[in-house]
């Protein structure tokens, strides 16, 4: 081996060594267990930041795999994080480790609201508690709308979604896969 | 049972490639299926399953956990979480290898920016459908209310606002 190659080697090596399994399943792991009301910006301090597992551009790239495919983004990511060190078993790690405590969690969760469920006050908080989660899912709606609510075309396809979904309740299935072409198209060619 | 088992597998595993944009844009196509189709449990049972996943830490899709073990006991986590998580999984590890081909393509970003649109009707029809069920009296529509111009006109964590939703609707105020 030349002293060449020995340099570039040095140049390509990432700064700790790849994480194994074991490793991959603890991240992931203490990911689920703290990682309260969105995971994602946690999941940048430990992966790149913390273990340094990653670089912050490669953070970013897989990222953008995971948003673009169907399927929670964290979720995604612990499966493409898992694959890209360890394959199939550092998948099958990371995913379960990631899942494992949450699952746990609301499980004792919808325990404790079966057994409960005839006292009245029990039922009022629990009710305090859905409406509150359901507020939390208007403001981010609004704040989702706001970007494009001056653009007359993507309020028209997001309006025409939500006509189908919310107040005709047609299936998933088929009003995707008739609205989506569409909207990819017109969002493609047309001015907006 | 296994009529039961089979019935989350098919709907779980089809949510599952559906899900574009993330977990909260199958919410109304998840209760359509449970609440309407298969009569699993009640809107407001379902919304309050989705509240509990809300309060536990970890993905926002651990709602399906919950409803798999509402319908079908440890059996339906079980194959409600094979389901849900297992294509999706599948597929991103597929494509993992293809992304470095296809990533910088200008193809990919205009469908992705041309998605947008639909995962904001999507979100917008989640949060119509899970209110409508779970703001059913002056009083929690109060806290629904109270707590989306909070979380939106502010960057207080959203465990404080579930926690003071729970707190308010304990007091029972509005609810009668």
């Amino acid at each position: 081996m030349t002293t060449e190659t020995i340099i570039t080697d040095q140049n390509t090596v990432r700064q700790t060594p790849a994480p194994s399994s074991r490793e991959l399943f603890l991240g992931f792991l203490m990911l689920g267990l703290i990682g309260f009301g969105g995971v994602l910006p946690l999941a940048r301090r430990i992966i790149v930041e913390q273990r340094r597992w990653l670089t912050a551009a490669e953070f970013t790239d897989m990222l953008g795999l995971c948003q673009f495919l169907p399927g929670g983004n964290i979720i995604n990511l612990s499966v493409a994080i898992g694959l890209h060190f360890r394959g199939v078993s550092g998948a099958l790690a990371s995913l379960l480790g990631l899942i494992a405590a949450p699952s746990a969690i609301v499980i004792a969760l919808g325990v404790v609201y079966q057994r409960f469920q005839d006292n009245p006050s029990v039922q009022h908080m629990f009710a305090g508690l859905a409406a509150a989660a359901s507020g939390l899912l208007i403001s981010m709606a609004l704040k989702m709308l706001m970007p494009i609510l001056k653009k007359p075309l993507p309020l028209l396809i997001a309006s025409l979604f939500f006509i189908s979904i919310a107040l005709l309740r047609l299936p998933l299935l088929p009003t995707m896969l008739v609205l989506a072409p569409l909207s990819v198209i017109a969002i493609w060619k047309l001015p907006s | 049972m296994t009529d039961t088992l089979l019935a989350l597998a098919t709907i779980f595993s089809q949510l599952s490639l559906l899900a574009f944009g993330g977990g909260n844009t199958i919410l109304p196509e998840m209760q359509r299926q449970v609440v309407e189709i298969h009569h699993w449990m009640s809107p407001q049972d379902f919304s309050a399953m989705f509240a509990l996943a809300q309060a536990a830490p970890g993905p926002n899709m651990m709602v399906v956990t919950l409803v798999g073990w509402h319908v079908a006991g440890w059996p339906g986590v079980l194959v409600t979480s094979l389901a849900k998580f297992g294509p999706s999984s599948i597929l991103t590890g597929v494509v993992l290898h293809l992304w470095q081909r296809f990533k910088d393509k200008p193809w990919r970003a205009t469908v992705q920016a041309g998605l947008v649109p639909m995962t904001v009707g999507l979100v917008a029809a989640s949060a119509a459908l899970i209110t409508q069920a779970s703001a059913h009296t002056w009083g929690l529509a109060a806290i629904a209310a109270a707590c989306a111009l909070i979380t939106y006109k502010s960057k207080v964590h959203p465990l404080w606002v579930l926690a003071a939703g729970a707190l308010l609707g304990f007091s029972g105020i509005g609810q009668v």
